[in-house]
């Protein structure tokens, strides 16, 4: 069990995000920053995809019932264990009684807690995100508060080599307040003016205070509408990361974003890139570029391999079961008579 | 015909149309039906909406170029494609009272009686064009122009999940309890969204849906027995 002694600003559980519902009017939800999220859990030798603690700029503490492996990745908030200052992405065995406080976002914006075993929390549709808005899901479908405890499903008092589990740091984004974001163009760009395209892609645009999970509303150069455009469409889906423009102004729509909306999309920043982003706070700087839907792609397959690949080196080994020869000679007893068997393969 | 246009590097949007007509919303149903039947690898999600379907997917399993093709194809084959009709939806409303507390302004508003707006309420085949806003929240088409209502000056901090409401030419019921600013005529003791339900919500995209009135006894009926005994773990939650 976990219990938490300070909040945060705003701490809840995430995962990948309930896939399969957005037809329904179900937001997705999930961790803001999936590449942090996913290290995470690879760290601890569990799926990439389990449920983690989402700290938000002013980060928790909380206090270990067991023994427990755990690490911490994305934004650093200078980490500690009982006061001592420990490292972002690596692993660390906390014995039952320790403190861990992710004390304030130092350089990022997010923080990503992931425990061996995971949390004991119930999937609501085939997800244990948080849906803030809808309460649903993650702990009792709200924000972390002090006092609340969380078990933990299979506690791990210890994994294969523990020191040795880090990421290697060229897997590592840097965390930065000025970012450039890659970009591809679409569905609705060619509702956009050439001039209005040209100005969101020279443009520097700074991430405003009202900005939630919901969307990143970002202040900077208006984007001009093509004529004929009056700034509406009729309401289709949203993409995480898609470029919404109200009013000129760009919204980046994350990951609690509403699932179709009626305001024309320019673009969608792309996936591999949506780290960079999720990593803002407000007042920081971005910048878009755009690519071809190609090099997004290939982008893409290049951090999901280098996923793979460290999953694949920190993977547990499932100890082997012994297995059953398939022929031979058996003695069985039953009811205390005894049998003498033989099996052979046909 | 239909435009495959990109809406991000994991995700198409296969669009029929600009506008919002039962022709278009109709293609898009049978190609949500056509594509889900043909089950291509690496397709995770299609999220329907009045003109389009947004096909998610995953660039590692398939690409785009291969995806874009398949889209195409069944786009193409659509003429020929057997899609089996859309479902209705019966949904029950108790009308007026606390229930539907605007009913009787709505009813001035129009210089009409309240039972001649529950008439009119309940006399459509209304289309459901999509899902949105919120789980569960439905997109109905069909609203008789003469109960056309604008919403009110200043919205509700608070309205009951189930309420059924009026919005310009709009008519909706709210899935969860939240804010808004739609006139309400009734409620409905339906659950149409219920995270912890299997079939955590009740309709499709392209399905029809009517209202019918009820009364209080009625209303206290359906909504005990929404609550299968499955459902109704720790303690009677009526």
């Amino acid at each position: 069990m976990i219990t938490f002694q300070k909040k945060g600003l705003l701490t809840t559980v995430q995962d990948l995000g309930r896939i399969g519902y957005q037809r329904y009017g179900m937001p997705v939800c999930g961790a803001m920053d999936h590449y942090a999220m996913e290290l995470a859990n690879i760290l601890v030798g569990n799926p990439r995809g389990e449920a983690v603690i989402e700290a938000t700029v002013l980060g928790p503490t909380l206090v270990f019932g067991e023994a427990e492996v755990f690490a911490i990745t994305g934004g650093d908030f200078g980490p500690t264990l009982n006061g001592q200052p420990i490292e972002n992405d690596r692993a660390y065995l906390a014995e039952a009684g320790d403190t861990l406080a992710l004390p304030m976002a130092k350089a990022g914006a997010r923080a990503y807690i992931a425990f061996a075993g995971g949390l004991d929390l119930e999937e609501v549709m085939g997800s244990r995100s948080t849906f803030l808005k809808g309460g649903v899901g993650g702990f009792q479908g709200r924000a972390i508060k002090e006092g609340d405890e969380i078990g933990l499903r299979a506690p791990c008092e210890d994994l294969p080599d523990l020191e040795d589990r880090a990421v290697p740091e060229k897997l590592l984004p840097p965390l930065q307040d000025h970012v450039t974001v890659r970009f591809t163009y679409g569905p609705q760009d060619d509702l956009f003016s050439a001039a209005g395209k040209r100005t969101f892609a020279a443009s520097e645009y700074t991430l405003s205070d009202k900005s939630d999970r919901m969307g990143f509303r970002l202040d900077g150069p208006a984007v001009e509408r093509a004529a004929g455009s009056d700034g509406n469409i009729i309401s289709d889906g949203i993409c995480f990361g898609a470029i919404q423009i109200t009013n000129g102004q760009p919204i980046v729509m994350m990951a609690d974003r509403q699932t179709t909306g009626g305001y024309p999309k320019l673009g969608c920043v792309i996936t591999a890139d949506l780290p960079l982003l999720a990593q803002l706070k407000a007042g920081d700087k971005v910048r878009f570029r755009p690519v071809s839907a190609a090099a997004a792609q290939a982008e893409y397959r290049r951090q999901q391999q280098a996923l793979a690949k460290l999953e694949k080196r920190f993977a547990v080994p499932v100890e082997p079961q012994e297995a059953l020869p398939l022929s031979g000679r058996f003695w069985v007893t039953v009811d205390g008579a005894e049998y003498d068997i033989y099996i052979e393969e046909m | 015909m239909a435009k495959i246009l990109t809406s991000s590097d994991c995700s198409l949007c296969v669009e029929f149309g600009n506008a919002i007509s039962e022709e278009i919303n109709k293609q898009v149903r049978s190609f949500t039906v056509a594509a889900e039947a043909a089950g291509i690898e690496g397709v995770t999600e299609l999220v329907p909406t009045y003109r389009s379907v947004t096909v998610h997917y995953r660039p590692e399993v398939i690409g785009y170029a291969r995806l874009y093709e398949k889209l195409s194809r069944i786009v193409n084959g659509l003429q020929e494609a057997e899609i089996p009709p859309a479902g209705e939806i019966r949904v029950p409303v108790l009308y007026g009272g606390s229930h539907g507390p605007d009913l009787e302004n709505v009813a001035k508003l129009h210089d009409m009686t309240p039972e001649e707006v529950i008439r009119l309420h309940t006399a459509p085949v209304y289309l459901n064009y999509m899902l949105g806003f919120l789980p569960g929240f439905c997109y109905l088409g069909g609203l008789d122009p003469r109960i056309h209502t604008p919403r009110l000056t200043t919205p509700r901090v608070s309205i009951p999940a189930g309420s059924v409401g009026i919005a310009g030419s709009q008519t909706g019921i709210y899935p969860l309890t939240s804010p808004g600013g739609w006139q309400l005529i009734g409620q409905t003791p339906l659950r149409l969204y219920d995270p912890k339900r299997e079939k955590a919500i009740l309709v499709d995209a392209g399905m029809n849906m009517i209202f019918y009135p009820i009364d209080e006894a009625e209303y206290e009926r359906i909504r005990r027995e929404n609550y299968p005994e499955e459902y109704a773990e720790g303690g009677d939650r009526t």
